[in-house]
């Protein structure tokens, strides 16, 4: 027996547990079950509700499961007389006050006090006293308050405290009159808020937008992948009558353990937002016509082959990075079917000058969960919170339970709710010369010259101690990380950053990795979606135009995929499309008519089937979730009726599974690897600063989710746009 | 360096108010910096005429480095603090066993008649605030009783009560 084990009974069993463990960890592995309100696996344990009250031999009185340590020989029986008594009396104390009101409670049907009621309750109430009434508090827009049904477990307290890093809310007042909630009139203002809902225990916390719509047990549920950031987070969706009434966390914990962030939870509301288009629309002169597809399918055919016959050259093709790998796939075969490589998934990069140094496709760097462990992280150009919330937990995780140095190089500061170790922010100089001026610190400290690349940015770097502090906690100890972020990418002087981010993590040892700009990014990499790349990386023998170059080219067609809008696109794109162009647009929204000469209206992220690679470059593939809207379809449909119409060959795919797999065959020797083989001189020169990425800004959907857009986030960052 | 949410100027205490915090900062280890919250609360209320403001707690916060709600949940805890204007005067009658067989209720009863208001309000010229007290006193051995701001008046008759009230200006 190893020391770190402890033999010990559960009803009458033996079992071994881990020394330090509590009772309900045993019981829970041992399949035992043990009811409980206020424990919760994600959560330091309170050990307020006694729900989970036992029996323990030799004990005088009953014990809470959830905050008794294992001993050696303990005797635990959960279901003997006493247990349950004990468990039935808290049960009768937690439903003094609780109110009956279960038929009208969004809770009801999935509740762990209504089901825990069914098994500990008794019959008949033996308080004839009133049950008491609490005010509800209004906490925001996204989640709405009961709270004279919280039954105070503090699920949702410890959730602020300890999960987003600053407490919220709390327990205020005391004996009979304790309440939850903020006490001054305030919002919950954090990025992970939402998942508060699926915490609690009762009816006490619910999802406001989603409140008094629908019944547990009449939707179905069914898998989803989040397109909003690059994480690949798990969700379900809870679908009445092909229609998502809320969106709730799918449990994956290499993934997103058993959260979701705010922007996934919420973002449904934005399917049924009053622009969506639900039929083809052509233009005709300054005012538009609905079609049939036959129509709009045939016009959009006629023109690209009227333009690939004269000059390949003159088709764009764009596709938002969030478009699924199959959409991203056909897209690219139709673009390059056509005979052009202007492709590109890209539409924020506007530094592309080192393309043919890109990896095959930006991967993080670890897996996500590894991400936990890192000892020293250095991020680099990226609003981590509101570019994935998630990663950023994974991160906090890390500075906070394992100490982990966090520094930052970005062009602005941005708030962390944990320990950083160094914040660079530009004033004044930009995040170029913070960053040379690290590795040139780092290059002193191992007394190693800098790689050629980088030789003349690092030449008049002036490292200070707050540089050097960086290149030190970069070049010692376990599991290191440079992370290049959206903002880095998408900065005017990304090929300088990366070329001395990557000779920084060359002189420290420490792992160069990206957080891909975007939510399938790595999907239309391995697709393909490249100016001057084929599938899975393959070299071309000439370069097509960037999505920035081919904006200025004023080409004469452009073919749009996958919801584009103007917010989307580098500034003055609209005009440079339009000035010679005919553009066809893939969207879901009438936001299209801005820019578009047909529109062919698709199915969301969520009515359509198909594959996300995260930036661990993890395929995860869903079947579609809900109905798309009127006669909106699959844009996988609609690219392979287009690609037929094209006379593309090998173009009859059947389902969005075989164009998966015929892509999945060719890439099949892609693995993972962001070395960065230049050796010739990056120069230096000042570039524009990169476009903020706000947090209910990422794509079409979330700017039409109406309860996120209510959010102070969101207003603040609208305020700050129009000042 | 550390770049959290609560570490913005501080603003709103007094030059006493943060010298009475210091003092109780150095009875406890550094990162325990909530310990102090209850003596930087009963201070802060003192200096402000018997109750506390979300001014006073969030600026109570911001110089202890916690979250305002961790000040609010203390604050809000304890009986001896009040997060509403009240009166100047704290009043509390003991109606808790002792003195409620000594006549506490009754002198409760005759304190409410002369100031003209109930338990848990105060008297409209802000002078007296009736308090509800929620447990025994500790002065059982001097029943009826009943506590001014933090003196102990015993074996009380009403017109030594009348006294009492009268001299409280
Ligand atoms: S609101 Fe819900 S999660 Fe929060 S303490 Fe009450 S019952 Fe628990
Ligand atoms: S679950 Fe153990 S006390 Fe609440
Ligand atoms: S009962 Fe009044 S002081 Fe004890």
């Amino acid at each position: 027996m190893s020391d770190d084990l402890v033999n010990i009974e559960i009803n009458g069993r033996p079992v071994q547990a881990r020394k330090g463990q509590m009772l309900i960890h045993a019981t829970d592995a041992s399949g035992d079950y043990v009811p409980r309100f206020c424990y919760h696996d994600k959560l330091p344990i309170a050990a307020n509700c006694r729900m989970c009250l036992v029996e323990v031999e030799k004990a005088p009185k009953p014990l809470p499961a959830c905050a008794t340590p294992v001993a050696e020989g303990m005797k635990i029986f959960t279901k003997s007389p006493k247990a349950i008594a004990a468990q039935k009396a808290v049960m009768e104390f937690l439903l003094i006050n609780h109110p009956l009101d279960c038929p009208i409670c969004d809770q009801g049907g999935e509740c762990e006090l209504q089901d825990l009621a069914v098994g500990f309750g008794r019959d008949v109430a033996r308080y004839a006293e009133r049950k008491r009434v609490v005010k509800d508090k209004n906490i925001g827009p996204l989640v709405s308050t009961d709270m004279t049904r919280c039954i105070h477990c503090t699920r949702c307290v410890r959730f602020t405290s300890e999960i987003q890093g600053f407490q919220e809310l709390g327990t205020c007042g005391r004996g009979e009159h304790v309440e939850i909630g903020t006490f001054i009139e305030k919002s919950v203002e954090h990025e992970l808020s939402g998942n508060i809902i699926d915490l609690c225990p009762v009816g006490a916390l619910n999802s406001k937008p989603y409140r008094y719509s629908a019944r547990a047990w009449e939707m179905t549920q069914q898998p989803l992948v989040s397109p909003h950031d690059s994480v690949g987070t798990n969700m379900f969706a809870h679908v009445l009558r092909g229609r998502v009434m809320r969106v709730v966390p799918r449990v994956n914990e290499d993934i997103n353990e058993n959260w979701i962030a705010d922007r996934d939870r919420y973002s449904y509301e934005g399917l049924y937002s009053e622009d969506r288009l639900t039929k083809p629309q052509m233009r005709e002169g300054y005012s538009w016509r609905e079609v049939d597809w036959q129509t709009a399918l045939h016009a959009v055919a006629d023109r690209l082959n009227a333009v690939a016959r004269q000059d390949a050259g003159q088709i764009g093709v764009l596709a938002a990075p969030s478009v699924t790998l199959e959409e991203a796939y056909l897209t690219q075969r139709i673009a390059r079917g056509l005979g052009s490589n202007n492709i590109d998934h890209r539409l924020q990069r506007s530094d592309c000058s080192d393309q043919q140094f890109d990896p095959v496709f930006p991967w993080l760097g670890c897996s996500i969960a590894e991400l936990e462990q890192t000892g020293s992280l250095l991020v680099i150009g990226s609003n981590l919170r509101k570019e994935a919330p998630l990663l950023a937990h994974r991160i906090r995780k890390a500075a906070v339970k394992r100490g982990a140095q966090v520094a930052f190089i970005n062009a602005r500061t941005y708030k962390y709710l944990f320990p950083v170790s160094g914040y660079l922010a530009s004033n004044g100089i930009g995040m170029v010369d913070h960053l040379a001026a690290v590795v040139a610190a780092a290059a002193q400290a191992k007394g190693v010259t800098v790689p050629a690349s980088v030789n003349a940015l690092v030449a008049k770097a002036q490292a200070s101690d707050a540089h050097r502090a960086i290149a030190a906690q970069l070049s010692s100890g376990e599991r290191r990380i440079i992370l290049l972020g959206a903002l880095a990418q998408r900065d005017g002087g990304f090929a300088q950053l990366r070329a001395l981010a990557a000779a920084l993590s060359q002189i420290t040892g420490a792992q160069l990795g990206y957080i891909a700009d975007g939510g399938n990014t790595v999907a239309a990499h391995l697709a393909g979606v490249l100016p001057h790349r084929g599938v899975a990386g393959q070299s071309l023998p000439a370069s097509g135009l960037s999505a920035a170059d081919m904006l200025d080219a004023k080409l004469k067609s452009y073919l749009l995929v996958g919801s584009i809008e103007a917010q989307d696109l580098p500034a003055g794109a609209i005009e440079k499309m339009r000035a010679n162009g005919f553009v066809v647009a893939l969207s879901s929204y009438a936001s299209a008519k801005d820019y578009a000469d047909i529109i062919l209206p698709i199915g969301t992220f969520a009515e359509t089937s198909g594959t996300y690679v995260n930036v661990e470059g993890r395929w995860q593939s869903v079947p579609g979730a809900a109905s798309p809207l009127g006669e909106a379809r699959p844009a996988w449909k609609v690219l392979r009726v287009l690609g037929n119409l094209l006379n593309l060959s090998d173009f009859d795919y059947e389902n969005s599974e075989q164009i998966r797999d015929e892509l999945r065959n060719q890439t099949g020797n892609v693995i993972a690897d962001n070395r960065y083989h230049n050796t010739a001189a990056v120069a230096r020169h000042s570039a524009a600063e990169a476009i903020e990425v706000q947090l209910y800004s990422v794509d079409a959907i979330v700017r039409r989710a109406t309860a996120l857009q209510l959010t102070h986030e969101a207003l603040q960052a609208r305020a700050g746009e129009q000042a | 360096m550390s770049n959290t949410d609560h570490n913005a100027v501080q603003t709103g205490l007094s030059a006493h108010l943060k010298e009475e915090i210091d003092h109780w900062l150095t009875k406890f280890p550094p990162e325990r910096k909530r310990s102090a919250v209850l003596a930087a609360l009963r201070a802060a209320q003192h200096e402000n005429n018997g109750f506390l403001t979300a001014q006073q707690m969030d600026a109570i916060a911001e110089y202890l480095q916690l979250p305002p709600i961790q000040v609010y949940e203390v604050a809000s805890f304890y009986s001896m603090f009040e997060t509403k204007p009240v009166g100047r005067y704290h009043v509390s009658v003991c109606t808790n066993i002792s003195c409620m067989l000594c006549g506490g209720e009754e002198l409760l009863e005759h304190v409410e008649k002369r100031l003209g208001i109930k338990v848990g309000e105060s008297t409209s010229d802000g002078r007296f605030f009736l308090k509800r007290e929620e447990e025994c006193l500790a002065a059982c051995t001097g029943a009826p009783m009943m506590m001014v701001d933090h003196v102990f008046y015993e074996n009380l008759t009403p017109a030594r009560v009348d006294e009492i009230l009268d001299s409280l200006k």
